[in-house]
């Protein structure tokens, strides 16, 4: 049986039409970092997106908050292409999607303090009237995430990384976003502090009406805090649904590994699972295989799926797959 | 000084402490266990919670320059791994207690070809001719799982992925079949298909050599499908410890309780918040007295910020630090109880 998930009222705040950034390397080769993805996030959800390392999730993060030019494709926000916005209408763009990044440490300009960096956002988009108001908004900012005002004052290397990373939302929302890219947000942080992360941004969600694009390669995360997840693989998306769905029904041979490979902490359901463990490693994203691109590590893969580019369908309502041969 | 014959290895009131400008950092504070032969145990904590500090006392990695030992014992075979000299610590390391890291990129020479950075320790330490070790080292990368190996010899690291260098450093530590491999955070930089690939390859080696594994880890998922036994660190000491069961089914201190509640299980509600462990670890440069979780434990009372409590024992394994075991305490449950919802 399935529930409604709890966020999202079903309207699309972002719609990425076949996507794709490759980047050259070498003369001639382009890697392809996303290779025509589509999808929608739905205002107010929380769209998680997994995959190995090299897959692409990052890429795909930074091209929808205009960090990179697609090198196909288009993404809408708001009915509005954001890489054809220019001027003002671009800074708009720009206030309206945020970023929180992995690595607090290196997000964080070592010679600023607190205050300016959070503020930056707010001068740039000239949100406060005089310095008291900009510094009111800055208190309150470190108070949402749960810092103090006397934190104002410090330098970011006078702080832990879950601190740090919590300056990182501060900043991100101090330009009230509506849209907020994570890209692997908590993987950086010890478990005990990771909880705490996650439940800032759960409240966040609830307090502001905020979507997000969550990425991890942590899949207990992402299931935890998305209402649908993607799976990626070698610059394509191969199943995206409902995380609960996605979770209990995947259909995706490769999702189906990837879910098998995570180690649970319960010793019991450990000793008894059975893996399907895929062997290999990710063939390169400069020349990867025709057809559907699992295929060389596929438990199951058929002679014709190297010939067919598999289609994007709706397996069953809000079930997207890629649909390869070997078992559609 | 006698080992108990079941123990390959016995560490005894470890004490670790680092000189920093900042002043002695108390890295580890009276750190005791036992590794059985044949068993895994693992060693969890969160950063700086000195597990790695401990695994690198009994291969004596820790820097020369700045490491002090405030006391203890690590007793190996007949001898005290402490008291010896680098000579005798370079007999240990590798032919009898190996090592794997993190990043296997640091633990590789880049300049070397891999076929002779697993050479280099069959001459060392099994004595054997160029030839032998060529066809060992090739046999070695065929065992972890390195397809190809008689070409693959003549790689550089480089020239392989994160998982397959992983691959090469678990061939150099096993080349000389050790009694012990600690493996230090073995996958944590590999992605989870990876990840499963390397830890079956533990477990299929350890039971073929028979070696003891001490894994640190702060992913108790990994702990749960490999390991036998469990040690929580927590500031520098062993706050609980028992077999992976015992630990993860019957936890009996508010630290572990706090671990296991703050990471989300597959079948978790999730209209509900995780329930985290409020504030950060201690400084270990100033650690508090009594016991280190205080300040961050629900449940603690007067005597917790005053004096570390014993270890209550429950079973022949499973013994646990916290106060909530004195008779006097109040009753009190944990948060979660994993496998509840199963």
């Amino acid at each position: 049986m399935m529930e409604q998930s709890p966020n999202g009222n079903g309207r699309a705040i972002l719609e990425v039409k076949d996507l794709k950034k490759h980047f050259k390397v070498g003369r001639r080769a382009s890697l392809k970092a996303v290779d025509g993805i589509s999808l929608e996030i739905k205002e107010g959800e929380t769209l998680g997106l997994v995959g190995e390392s090299g897959c692409g999730k990052t890429t795909v993060g930074r091209v929808l908050v205009r960090l990179y030019e697609p090198s196909g494709g288009e993404v809408l926000f708001g009915g509005e292409d954001v890489h054809r916005a220019r001027g003002n209408d671009a800074k708009i763009l720009n206030r309206k999607m945020q970023m929180i990044f992995q690595d607090p440490q290196a997000s964080l300009n070592p010679r600023m303090v607190v205050s300016d960096i959070v503020a930056e956002g707010i001068d740039i988009h000239g949100l406060a009237g005089s310095k008291k108001e900009r510094l009111d908004r800055v208190h309150e900012l470190l108070e949402t995430v749960g810092l103090s005002k006397e934190h104002a004052n410090r330098f970011p290397h006078e702080f832990s990384g879950g601190q740090r990373q919590r300056i990182g939302v501060a900043r991100a929302l101090a330009v009230e976003p509506e849209f907020i890219v994570a890209d692997e947000p908590v993987s950086a942080l010890d478990v005990s502090i990771q909880a705490q992360v996650i439940n800032l941004m759960r409240q966040l969600q609830r307090d502001r009406d905020l979507t997000y694009l969550f990425i991890s390669h942590d899949l207990s995360v992402v299931k935890y805090i998305s209402d649908r997840v993607g799976v990626m693989y070698l610059g394509q998306l191969v199943e995206l649904a409902d995380s609960d769905e996605l979770y209990a029904n995947p259909l995706h041979p490769y999702t189906r590994a990837l879910l098998s490979a995570v180690p649970v902490p319960d010793p019991d359901y450990e000793s008894e699972r059975e893996r399907t463990v895929i062997a290999g490693d990710l063939p390169s994203p400069v020349n990867p295989p025709s057809g559907c691109r699992f295929r060389t590590r596929c438990p199951q893969a058929v002679e014709a799926a190297a010939h067919v580019d598999p289609p994007w369908r709706e397996a069953k309502p809000g079930h997207w797959i890629q649909a390869c041969p070997c078992f559609a | 000084m006698e080992m108990n014959g079941d123990n390959i290895l016995e560490v005894r009131d470890l004490q670790i402490s680092f000189s920093t400008y900042a002043g002695e950092v108390q890295a580890v504070r009276g750190v005791s266990f036992d590794l059985r032969r044949g068993e895994t145990l693992a060693i969890v904590g969160e950063s700086g919670s000195g597990k790695s500090v401990t695994a690198k006392s009994i291969m004596r990695l820790n820097p020369t320059a700045n490491t002090i030992v405030r006391g203890g014992e690590i007793l190996f075979g007949q001898e005290d791994l402490l008291k010896l000299g680098e000579k005798q610590m370079q007999n240990i390391r590798g032919p009898k207690i190996a090592m794997v890291f993190q990043d296997p990129m640091t633990s590789l020479d880049p300049t070397m070809k891999v076929g002779r950075q697993i050479i280099e320790s069959l001459k060392k330490h099994l004595g054997m001719s160029g030839r032998e070790a060529s066809k060992r080292a090739e046999e070695l990368l065929t065992l972890v799982g390195i397809p190809n190996a008689e070409e693959r010899v003549k790689h550089y690291p480089h020239q392989f992925s994160g998982g397959m260098r992983q691959r090469v450093v678990i061939a150099i530590a096993l080349a000389c079949e050790p009694q012990i491999l600690i493996a230090d955070e073995p996958t944590t930089a590999l992605d989870v298909t990876i990840q499963a690939q390397i830890l079956d390859l533990l477990r299929e080696l350890q039971e073929k050599i028979g070696t003891s594994v001490i894994l640190i880890t702060h992913d108790l998922g990994v702990v749960a499908s490999v390991a036998d036994r469990i040690a929580v660190m927590y500031a520098g000491k062993i706050v609980e410890t028992g077999t992976v069961r015992e630990t993860f089914y019957d936890p009996q201190m508010p630290y572990t309780w706090g671990l296991l509640a703050s990471i989300p299980l597959p079948n978790a509600d999730r209209s509900r918040d995780l329930i985290p462990i409020p504030g950060s670890p201690p400084d270990m440069s100033d650690p508090p007295k009594g016991c280190p979780f205080t300040a961050r434990c629900p449940y603690a009372m007067r005597v917790c910020s005053t004096e570390f409590p014993e270890y209550t024992t429950f079973s022949a394994e499973h013994k646990a630090a916290c106060w909530l075991h004195h008779p006097m305490a109040p009753n009190v449950e944990p948060p979660v109880r994993i496998g509840d919802a199963r």
